[in-house]
Formats: C-alpha cells, sequence, structure tokens
C-alpha cells in the first residue's frame, strides 16, 4: 500500500555529457552530446568505435576518495557512482553519520550491471601468473556487485537497507521505484537511489559481437545515436551513473529540503520471455501492463501524463516502444504526449540508463522544460503515423511539464515505468 | 565445394538454433532464417561465427548483414572462399 508521500530532495550526476547536475541539465537544454570517438575501441578493432563517456580529470577524485581509496582504484563504476552518489547526498543539503549508531531509517538503493571490469581484468592476469597474492585488499570490493552500494552506505553511515538490484537496462529505474516502495510503506524515510555502468571495451565488447551498435558514424560520432530516426541503426554504449535522494514528504518537510519532484509511484514487471519476448526482445503484452500499472499505482489518468522519457535506445524496436506507449495510454497523434529519449545525447548508458534519464526527466519538472531529441528529422515513418511530429521536439521546449512518465526496458525481458510529478 | 556439400554444411550449422523443424526439413535456397525457421535474431551472430570456424572465412559486417537467407548466406560463403 502507498501510504505516505514520496519526495526527491538531491540528484547527482556523471554524464557522457555532464559530470554534475548543472553541466548536465545545460547539455540538456542545449542539445550537447557526450559521444565521442574512443581511441581504444580504435585499436582493439571494434565495429563500434564510439561511446557515451564521462570525461573529467584523475585529480577530480580526490574529492570524494581518501589516498588509501585511491591506491588501486581501477573501476569506472565505481567513480561514477561514487561521486553521483556523494554529490546528491550533498545536494540534498544531507551530512554524513559522525556518530557510532547507524542511521537506522536511511538507506542506499545503488544498481550495476557489473562492476570493476578493468580491475577485475588486472586480478585474471595476476593469478594466471600465479601472483594471486599480489591483488591486494581491493580486488573484492571493487569487482562485488554491491561494491558500490556498499561503498556509499559507508560514506553516509547508513542502517536501513544498502543493497545493489540489477536488471540489465531497468536497473537505474528500478532502484528509484525499490526506494519509492520502500519509504511509501514507511520502512524507511530516505534513501540514496540510483546505478552506475563501468565504461570500456570489456563492457562494450560484447553488445559489439551481437552487431548492435551502429558502425558507420566513427566518422562523426555526435550523428551515430538516433532514436525514433528513419536511419537509427543501433544504439551507441554510454556509461555514467545517476543518483537520486528519495525520501518521505514529512521528512523533507521536516528538515526544510529543497524538493526536486514527488514520486507518485511505479511499476515493474516481466514479459516471461514469451508472446515474442525473449533474452533481448521485449513482450509487448507485458511492456503496456507495466505502464498501464504504473500509471494505476500514481492514481492518475493516462491523460494527466504531459510527457514521456522513453527507453528509445535507437534500434528497430523504437516503433514498437511508440506502439506500446500509444496503446498503453490509449493516445495518439496530436494528444500523444511530449517523448523524448536522453540517449541521442549520451547513448545508452546500460544499467546507469535508468537513472541517469531520471535526472533528466526530474529536472525538466524542476527547471521548466522538455529537452529536444537531436538526429531524428528523419522521423521513422511508423512512428510518424503513430504520434504527431510536434510531440517529437527537436529543439528544447519552454513549457512547464506536470507529470513525466519514465521507463527503461531491459535484456531478461524486463521493465520499469515510473511516474514524477511537479512538487 | 559443390553448392550442394555447401548447402549440407551451412543446414549442419542452423540446425542448433532452428525453433521450426517442419521448415528444417523442407529448407530450399528461398528459406529465410527469421521468418521461416524461427532463428531468434540475437542468434545470428552465432550462426556467423559458425560459418567463420567451418570454412575458414571472416565475415565483415556488411556481408554479414546480408545473411538473412539461404541463398544469401551462400552466396557470401561463396564470395568469400573465392577470395582466399
Amino acid at each position: 500500500m502507498n501510504t505516505r508521500r514520496v519526495v526527491i530532495t538531491g540528484m547527482g550526476v556523471v554524464a557522457p555529457n555532464g559530470t554534475n547536475v548543472s553541466e548536465f541539465g545545460l547539455a540538456l537544454k542545449k542539445g550537447r552530446s557526450g559521444i565521442r570517438l574512443i581511441e581504444q575501441l580504435k585499436e582493439l578493432q571494434f565495429s563500434c568505435q564510439i561511446a557515451g563517456l564521462p570525461i573529467y580529470k584523475k585529480d577530480y577524485l580526490t574529492n570524494y576518495f581518501n589516498t588509501v581509496q585511491l591506491r588501486g582504484l581501477n573501476a569506472s563504476g565505481m567513480e561514477y557512482g561514487v561521486i553521483a552518489g556523494s554529490d546528491a547526498w550533498t545536494d540534498a543539503g544531507l551530512s554524513t553519520n559522525t556518530s557510532d549508531t547507524p542511521l537506522w531509517d536511511i538507506g542506499v538503493i545503488f544498481g550495476t550491471g557489473i562492476l570493476g571490469v578493468d580491475k577485475f581484468r588486472e586480478a585474471i592476469y595476476k593469478v594466471d601468473e600465479g601472483k594471486v597474492r599480489r591483488l591486494g585488499s581491493t580486488t573484492v570490493i571493487q569487482t562485488m556487485a554491491s561494491g558500490i552500494s556498499a561503498f556509499l552506505g559507508g560514506i553516509i553511515g547508513c542502517g536501513n537497507i544498502v543493497t545493489t538490484n540489477s536488471s540489465a537496462c531497468c536497473t537505474g529505474t528500478e532502484a528509484i521505484i525499490m526506494a519509492y516502495e520502500r519509504i511509501s510503506s514507511g520502512r524507511a524515510e530516505i534513501i540514496l537511489a540510483g546505478s552506475t555502468s563501468d565504461s570500456g571495451p570489456y563492457v562494450w565488447g560484447g553488445f559489439d559481437a551481437m552487431r548492435i551498435l551502429p558502425h558507420k558514424y566513427n566518422n562523426n560520432p555526435t550523428e551515430a545515436s538516433r532514436p525514433m530516426s528513419a536511419t537509427a541503426n543501433g544504439f551507441v554504449p554510454g556509461s555514467g551513473a545517476g543518483a537520486l535522494v528519495v525520501e518521505s514528504l514529512e521528512s523533507a518537510k521536516k528538515r526544510g529540503a529543497t524538493i526536486y519532484a514527488e514520486i507518485l509511484g511505479g511499476h515493474v514487471n516481466s514479459g516471461g520471455q514469451r508472446n515474442g519476448g525473449s533474452m533481448t526482445a521485449p513482450n509487448s503484452k507485458a511492456v503496456i501492463r507495466c505502464i498501464q500499472q504504473a500509471v494505476k499505482n500514481a492514481k492518475i489518468e493516462s491523460k494527466d501524463i504531459d510527457a514521456i522519457n522513453g527507453h528509445l535506445t535507437a534500434t528497430n524496436m523504437d516503433s514498437t516502444e511508440i506502439q506500446n506507449w500509444s496503446q498503453a495510454l490509449g493516445r495518439k497523434g496530436t494528444d500523444f504526449p511530449y517523448i523524448n529519449s536522453l540517449k541521442s545525447l549520451v547513448g545508452h548508458c546500460l544499467a546507469a540508463s535508468g537513472s541517469i534519464e531520471s535526472v533528466a526527466t526530474v529536472l525538466q519538472l524542476k527547471e521548466n522544460f522538455i529537452f529536444g531529441n537531436i538526429n531524428c528529422e528523419d522521423l521513422h515513418p511508423e512512428i510518424g503515423s503513430l504520434v504527431s511530429r510536434d510531440q517529437i521536439p527537436t529543439k528544447t521546449l519552454e513549457i512547464s511539464p506536470n507529470i513525466i512518465a519514465k521507463a527503461s526496458f531491459g535484456f531478461g525481458d524486463v521493465n520499469a515505468c515510473v511516474i514524477f510529478k511537479k512538487y | 565445394m559443390t553448392k550442394e556439400e555447401l548447402l549440407s554444411k551451412l543446414k549442419i550449422i542452423i540446425t542448433p538454433y532452428v525453433q521450426n523443424q517442419e521448415e528444417l526439413d523442407t529448407l530450399t535456397e528461398e528459406t529465410d532464417f527469421i521468418k521461416d525457421l524461427e532463428i531468434n535474431s540475437a542468434n545470428l551472430v552465432d550462426v556467423v561465427l559458425d560459418v567463420e570456424d567451418e570454412f575458414d572465412i571472416e565475415i565483415d559486417n556488411d556481408a554479414m548483414e546480408k545473411m538473412l537467407t539461404v541463398k544469401a548466406s551462400i552466396e557470401v560463403i561463396e564470395s568469400k572462399l573465392a577470395e582466399k
């Protein structure tokens, strides 16, 4: 039962087009892409040699890690997650626990698909050389999936749930819904929710091998990610982290926190890899059900939705997704909500996509805009036949959306949809 | 290698991925991997890797994108074999 209202009081982000919330917000409004050529992928003969990679100087990390923690740190997902998580915490006006008693009502749900791939590679080489003794103390904590939630939970001093969820590209959105459910049911007051995804060839290689990444844009990277376009031909791999401080309205009011938006509800489900669903493709029935259940859980009507932040990865599944939204909400043409996809600007940040895209979604509510989609001037005809062109802006619109639905769909035929409202 | 030999080798390669057994039994050049044999599209890359191993050839992205039917696959394999 949803018994208590839940809000967002802080955000942090490490995205390919901005490594803090203000820079990221500006990039959204200006349509600035974070997709670039990655020399390493070229050297390794990848078909797709471009990616969305967050850029910062190594010494930036000294703001977040102490010298001991920095020694042997070789886990990009850990870096992104700790930066985004710490920034969100500070942004919420919260401090870390200086007492000996854990904060029993505060937790962390921070997901990932896989953590510390580069660290794991390093460990494999050492083990194979018979040098297991040389692994040091940090291999386990940088490569266990829950390393990121454990690290953040330790910084804050949490005593509530501290866990890492994993559901492929649903991970980030799912984390926010899990946090919402726990707080609304009164089992926690504040949860740092989010997700992170490592970067690099060992994460992206598997997707390159599946030939689902675009390979004809190595010379013009910013044009490669083309959600909803007739010429979309695969998703650009990305990486980064997004973090949101999810809090009971009661707690937020008590401490006079700035409120970014309210979470009205959400839903998570699976298509069972039946009815056209598979390990890699969604069962449309389940997608439609997930959206409808989220709307129901949020206690709104589908007509109340002003905008959608889609999953929309820039594959031939984009049309199917639009069809599913249209059917789920019973809306089409000029009545269809505004829709955008962050992936046109940053690529598909995999496990981090849901949380980074949720940060983008919430920013739109707080700062009154709908960011434009780049690279879809040539709208896919199947999408054009369902949705009026005006609802798919190519430039940022200065309007004030009240309710935005955000969904993510992942390998394994899993779905997540969350409903945010202006507060 | 004759076309018949090539076809029989290809048939052995695709068999484990096929979900429609009847279509496999009546395989022709026109048979479509996804529509007729109901091979999961994600598995097409595995078919290509198996083809590369079997014939000791390398299939580039553009060639691979064509390999959606028996006929097109045989053409790609023949041209790659000729390049060797």
